[in-house]
């Protein structure tokens, strides 16, 4: 029985012989028609190369991101010894790139982390109780949803102060509206559904149904949105470091790396252009993913 | 004493402007370990007297009595412990994304029963599905086994009455057959009162004692299970009813 664990025929059998089976098995089979989509897989590998990056950016990165060779080394155009050029402080942009991927990871991971489970519980709660419950959330999410996200953020930034910290703060305050709007119109849809009632008619409480019942099913599109909002909240992050009030210098954040460059844009291409690269590839990654999952995970889109 | 009394039953949906009356006055008693029917084309209000029954639906008018004691608002815990439904369509009435064993664990953990997992393998014996469809998705299931995990569920928590809401009319007729004969076996093993609804005379006929014709939301007549064979239906609506229950029969009779 312990050789056929973990093997195909045991993670697709029909009959799961336990709970950890049956879950491993609806996992294996959502993989398989991720790995059938050949964009997802392109956008996956982006993004496992920007987590990789992250995690080996001392290995990966042949300079120092922070100091540079004023004197000798300013703005040099790419050569093998400085692959993608260097900046007016005679830092290495390849290396500020590959240290940056860790804030890029960070921005994406803790508003991901901070708006989504926000946007669910507004949403899925405003969806299943309705009436006064669901005006005054609605209302709330009607007002930040009025704004756009990046005036939003920069109001949250200059009154919280610039940092990249408070850069993810004023992100996620503005990101998570949409995804209880969703959530919402999911919880709208199931509400009504019998197994709903069913689970009423079991005694449960209301707690219980909206964890265990709505979640799981706005779960997948909440999901899918979040991964392709992650290009969003990239440039939103880009946008606030362009403007001075997300990261610092000489902190290397690829929106800020770009603003810096603008000064030398006519003469010195590659100083700005470089990070805009960077960027446009993840948010790429990040939307090709994201269509992926929606091929796979949204119950429409299959049969 | 009757165990379920219903007096005089209304139910209204929506607001002044757009009202609709589904349920108008309805009366009737079910005795303990009776099987009762409603009848009635759709639209005629029959599932929503079982919904207001469990509190799906709102009652405006009249008094819903359950071992005398009144049923309003919200019901107590032990009210679900005694009552349980069976819906008519098994491809929405079970979680798309839980197994049969969550299913089944639910109930079980809201009551705090104890030795769950032996009552879910004995509750999946009793429906006739053995120990390999415990751990499956409902997308593993055919139709008459989700129904069967949907009666598993109702049955789980040992109640006394079981709201039937047309529960094979989404099911092939082999497997109607099937369903009809566990819920029968199921009443006569466990002393089971049944309440059923259903628009196909035939299972009524074969499943209850007594039943209620239903028409636009009022109840037309109650019949028993020997006026229904002898034909003895004294309102024009229950004969053209019968009328067509038989005519249909005869044609598919000389089709074969």
């Amino acid at each position: 029985m312990m050789s056929g664990a973990f093997s195909r025929e045991w993670l697709l059998t029909d009959a799961p012989a336990s709970r950890g089976q049956a879950r491993a098995g609806q996992a294996y089979r959502s993989w398989l028609a991720l790995k059938s989509n050949r964009l997802a897989m392109v956008g996956l590998c982006i993004i496992a190369a920007l987590v990789l990056m992250a995690i080996f950016a001392d290995v990966l990165a042949p300079y120092d991101p922070i100091t540079g060779h004023l004197n000798t080394e300013r703005l040099l155009p790419p050569s093998w010894k400085h692959l993608l050029g260097t900046d007016d402080l005679g830092r290495d942009i390849w290396s500020r790139i590959v240290y940056g991927s860790r804030l890029t990871l960070m921005v994406v991971t803790l508003v991901a982390v901070i708006a989504t489970p926000v946007g669910l519980l507004v949403g899925t709660i405003s969806g299943y109780f309705g009436g006064f419950v669901d005006t005054v959330l609605m209302r709330i999410t009607d007002i930040f949803l009025a704004f756009p996200q990046l005036v939003l953020a920069l109001a949250f930034v200059s009154a919280l102060g610039p940092g990249i910290e408070n850069a993810i703060i004023a992100i996620s305050i503005t990101s998570w509206p949409p995804y209880a709007r969703l959530a919402r119109a999911e919880t709208l849809t199931i509400r009504n559904a019998d197994f709903i009632a069913a689970t009423q008619l079991q005694g449960a409480s209301s707690l219980r149904i909206i964890w265990g019942h709505v979640v799981p099913l706005c779960l997948s599109s909440v999901v899918i949105r979040v991964t392709l909002d992650m290009a969003g909240i990239i440039l939103v992050a880009a946008g606030l470091g362009f403007l001075g009030l997300g990261a610092q210098p000489p902190q290397p954040e690829w929106g800020a790396m770009i603003a810096e460059g603008r000064q030398f844009i006519i003469d010195h291409w590659w100083v700005a252009t470089m990070p805009g690269i960077a960027i446009f590839l993840v948010a790429l990654g990040f939307n090709f993913l994201g269509d992926g999952l929606r091929d796979v995970l949204d119950p429409r889109a299959q049969k | 004493m009757a165990l379920i009394e219903v007096d005089n039953l209304s139910v209204t949906f929506g607001h002044a402007g757009s009202r609709v009356q589904a349920v108008r006055g309805v009366s009737f008693a079910v005795d303990k370990g009776e099987s009762y029917g409603i009848v009635g084309e759709s639209g005629s209000g029959k599932s929503t007297v079982l919904r207001a029954l469990v509190g799906l639906a709102p009652v405006t008018g009249g008094r819903l009595t359950i071992e005398g004691r009144d049923l309003a608002g919200r019901r107590p815990a032990d009210f679900y412990r005694k009552v349980q439904m069976v819906f008519q369509d098994p491809y929405a009435s079970l979680h798309p994304r839980h197994t049969v064993d969550q299913v089944l664990a639910e109930p079980l953990s809201i009551h705090r029963f104890p030795d769950r997992g032996a009552r879910i393998a004995r509750a999946l014996e009793d429906v006739g599905l053995g120990p390999g469809f415990r751990f499956r998705y409902p997308h593993q299931l055919s139709g008459g086994q989700r129904q069967r995990v949907a009666i598993a569920r109702a049955l789980i928590l040992e109640p006394e009455v079981l709201l039937l809401d047309e529960p094979t009319s989404a099911l092939d007729a082999s497997i109607q057959a099937e369903v009809l004969n566990l819920l029968d076996r199921l009443r006569a093993e466990r002393g089971l009162t049944y309440i059923l609804v259903s628009h196909d005379l035939a299972v009524v006929a074969h499943m209850c004692e007594r039943l209620l014709v239903m028409q636009h939301g009022q109840a037309v007549e109650e019949l028993t299970r020997e006026d229904l064979r002898g034909r003895a239906a004294a309102k024009e609506y229950t004969k053209a009813l019968l009328t067509a229950s038989e005519g249909y029969r005869a044609a598919a009779e000389t089709a074969t």
